[in-house]
């Protein structure tokens, strides 16, 4: 199984991220923001925490506008799989792969602890190996992770069993504590909590290997 | 040519950087404020003859998330 991780000037979970994914079992490639396309055969493309273009404009804006954005939404609308975790939560928003918004955090500050999740479905290749209704604990670190959208927008992923992750507690002031979302086609995760982060004993919790042992489990048997 | 665009917050959408600056402003003695709003200015040195149609694509596409923001242009 084959993954890239991309890398924009200010991501700083790029390299976690790839060696959760190593750890997992996938072989990794970093690809430049520059890059006009991805590297052969990627089954998946992570997209990575940190501050991208420094959060110029919106978080998440000037990259979703990179070159690589267009190479990434080719990806997503081939029906690739896409992982987006925090900032790469805000780009995956800001390119239209997901709906809604990242906002400031209702509370205004920037907001660094584990809390509490709740996995809301089962039903995709990232959360099939917790399966619904499972509490985990991941970190979060983030000061824009207020996810919003309209009224009928969230009636639409809560209908649809989109909401792939619940905050237990109230966290950032997300519509309905939603902290990550699939897309329709259910391959594109986006989500503020950061599982690769929680993927070795000296990380202080490993609650985050389930999802990228569950992606490469489907992945693989594919 | 010169135009400028000031982006803000949607009616309805909760804008908790505005909020805290009337709190902020409460608790220096204002006490007429009822509500702040804050937004964003964006000044383009545009080549003669961008049309306005060009930069309403400009802030659909980038400066402004639609999503949650509205946006409007000045040709000062």
């Amino acid at each position: 199984m084959k993954a890239g991780v991309i890398v924009f000037p200010g991501s700083n979970c790029d390299r976690d991220m790839a060696v959760a994914l190593r750890a997992a079992g996938a072989e990794v490639e970093m690809v430049w923001h520059k890059e006009t396309a991805l590297p052969a055969g990627l089954d998946l493309v992570a997209v990575p925490g940190g501050f991208s273009f420094g959060d110029y404009l919106r978080c998440g804006a000037i990259a979703a506008h990179s070159p690589v954005a267009t190479a990434l939404r080719a990806h997503a609308e081939r029906g690739g799989y896409v992982l987006g975790v925090c900032n790469g939560f805000q780009v995956l928003t800001e390119t239209g792969l997901l709906p809604g918004a990242l906002m400031r955090n209702s509370g205004l500050k920037f907001v660094c602890r584990t809390v509490a999740l709740d996995v809301v479905t089962g039903d995709s290749a990232f959360t099939e190996a917790y399966g619904a209704g499972t509490r985990i604990a991941l970190p979060v670190a983030h000061h824009d992770g207020n996810f919003q959208a309209d009224e009928a927008t969230l009636d639409r992923l809560e209908g649809e069993d989109r909401v792939a992750f619940r905050y237990a507690e109230a966290v950032n002031g997300s519509a309905r504590d939603i902290a990550g979302i699939l897309s329709e086609n259910r391959r594109v995760l986006g989500m503020m909590p950061h599982p690769e982060r929680a993927v070795d004993e000296g990380h202080g919790g490993t609650e985050g290997q389930a999802l990228f042992r569950s992606i490469l489990g489907v992945l693989q048997a594919a | 040519m010169k135009a400028r665009v000031t982006v803000m917050l949607k009616s309805g959408v909760l804008d908790p950087q505005g909020e805290a600056v009337r709190h902020a402003l409460g608790a220096l003695g204002f006490s007429g404020v009822e509500g702040v709003r804050q937004g964003k200015v964006i000044e383009l040195d545009l080549a003669e003859g961008t049309t306005e149609a060009e930069v309403d694509e400009m802030c659909r596409k980038l400066l402004a998330n639609t999503v949650m923001e509205s946006y409007r242009i000045e040709f000062p």
